[in-house]
């Protein structure tokens, strides 16, 4: 084992973060992105479904046929979509409301798909558990950095608290209206790997296409 | 021997790759089983929380149609105000029939007796229950302030579950809003936009001749009558059209408010 636990954890929060890195999971992150308050429950949902399914899916990783395993993590990760959906429809209905099809969508969502495939196949539960664990939190901190853009700029709150008041209110802020609708977050997370790859200047990718130059002889 | 064939079969299964064709067999059944009982378990158990959820929702939505809803309202007790009837739709009548506490109208919708089915069925919901459960909102004097009425029809995708609010004169539209449905968030789905859903305030239903007027339109019609369809949502807003003129209509309510109005009840 090259890494420790410490860092399965730690890595993918920034050095190997699943969207500024490896570019997954956009969709969900520009739908659920407009508040806070469900950008959190969307991260918990995730994290859970990350960490329980690397979990489940390595501690059969010796019984799982190589002809159906991905219908077997599918299975797996769907049973659990499901687990966590119907705990939000009866634990917190406003925002499983609102999360509406994208708490099912996690089932599609190539972080979970990519680390059942790519980690949780052949390492143990536990470690698996704590990659699925660190992927989780690497989304959701990314999404809530998302969020708490779009929230503060787009409605001039934050967790629904109100930081800078609207003019609707009778204060002076004049809310942005794109950062309310799903494009807005293309460009915040656009921004975010900019910066993150200008800091960390390893994780800039090395074009894959060159002109050449031809030389005169 | 056969019970040393029986071992036989059993080692030699035991012995299989786990890629072979039996265990990838079994390995597939062993796993949905499982699956499914995790996943009916986790729905059977969480059943009646979602249950309660879902009245209160509906409430909060009836609350909401009628104005009254406001943050950190005692749900309940608001609720308390209304008062539920069973109405005869073919009639136009009420009806003591069913204890309105206590009426299902899915229960209702279903039995086949309780319904007609519909031949000219513009909010495409096939069949008609003959009763449903209508709120009234009831001033201090007991007078009655605003009608609720459920409606529902089909939009692109989904059912649309909602409920209209009129005035006690039975022809001004005070609200409306849908409590359930699956159209495409963003555009169907902007059927929940408060904007939106606030152009209903104030539209009258009928003409001074009693001609269904209130209409869901690109083009604008009479202001009285007119309400903008969602842009990028065609088919959602023809469905709420038919589905509102189907239930203020003939075949729905229309009976059973001019019987209201006319004090026939």
């Amino acid at each position: 084992m090259s890494q420790t636990r410490k860092q399965l954890l730690v890595d993918p929060l920034v050095d190997n973060n699943p969207i500024t890195l490896q570019v997954l999971g956009i969709c969900s992150a520009l739908a659920v992105t407009s508040s806070l308050k469900v950008a959190f429950v969307m991260t918990l949902a995730v994290i859970a479904v990350t960490g329980f399914s690397s979990f489940f899916i390595s501690l059969l990783r010796n019984y799982i046929p190589n002809s159906i395993r991905i219908i077997v993590q599918m299975t797996i990760i769907a049973s659990l979509v499901i687990v966590v959906d119907q705990i939000l429809k009866a634990y917190a209905y406003e925002i499983s409301k609102t999360l509406s099809v994208f708490v099912g969508l996690i089932i599609t969502n190539c972080i979970v798909m990519g680390r059942a495939e790519a980690f949780a196949m052949n390492n143990t539960p536990v470690d698996s558990f704590v990659d699925g664990i660190g992927n989780g939190l690497g989304y959701g901190l990314l999404l809530m950095c998302v969020g708490f853009f779009r929230e503060l700029f787009g409605s001039g709150t934050l967790f629904g608290i109100v930081i800078l008041e609207s003019v609707n209110d009778g204060g002076w802020y004049v809310p942005n209206g794109l950062l309310l609708l799903p494009p807005s977050a293309f460009f915040i997370i656009g921004f975010l790997i900019w910066g993150l790859r200008a800091w960390k200047k390893s994780q800039v990718e090395s074009p894959e296409f060159k002109i050449q130059t031809v030389q005169d002889h | 021997m056969p019970e040393q064939k029986k071992q036989n079969i059993f080692t030699r299964f035991n012995k299989m790759s786990i890629d072979s064709i039996p265990k990838t067999v079994l390995v597939a059944i062993v796993l949905c089983l499982f699956c499914s009982m995790v996943v009916s378990f986790a729905a059977v158990n969480l059943k009646s929380f979602q249950l309660v959820n879902k009245t209160r929702d509906k409430q909060i939505n009836i609350l909401q149609v009628a104005g009254i809803y406001y943050k950190g309202i005692d749900v309940e007790e608001s609720f308390a105000s209304f008062e539920p009837m069973i109405v005869d739709i073919n009639q136009g009548v009420f009806t003591d029939k069913f204890d309105p506490y206590n009426f299902d109208n899915k229960k209702v919708a279903a039995d086949p007796n309780l319904n007609v089915t519909l031949k000219d069925d513009p909010a495409s919901i096939g069949t008609r229950p003959n009763y449903a459960t209508i709120y009234l909102l009831k001033n201090k004097d007991e007078s009655v302030d605003k009608i609720i009425l459920p409606i529902y029809g089909y939009g692109l995708w989904s059912t649309l579950y909602g409920f209209v609010a009129l005035e006690e004169d039975t022809n001004e539209i005070y609200g409306l809003q849908f409590y359930q449905h699956a159209e495409t968030p963003g555009l169907g789905g902007e059927v929940d936009n408060p904007k939106w859903k606030a152009q209903w305030a104030g539209k009258k239903v009928r003409n001074s001749d009693g001609d269904l007027m209130i209409q869901v339109a690109k083009t604008r019609g009479a202001n009285d009558y007119h309400v903008d369809a969602i842009a990028g949502a065609t088919l959602t807003s023809n469905g709420v059209h038919n589905l509102v003129r189907f239930w203020l209509g003939e075949s729905g309510f229309n009976r059973f408010l001019t019987n209201f109005k006319n004090g026939i009840t």
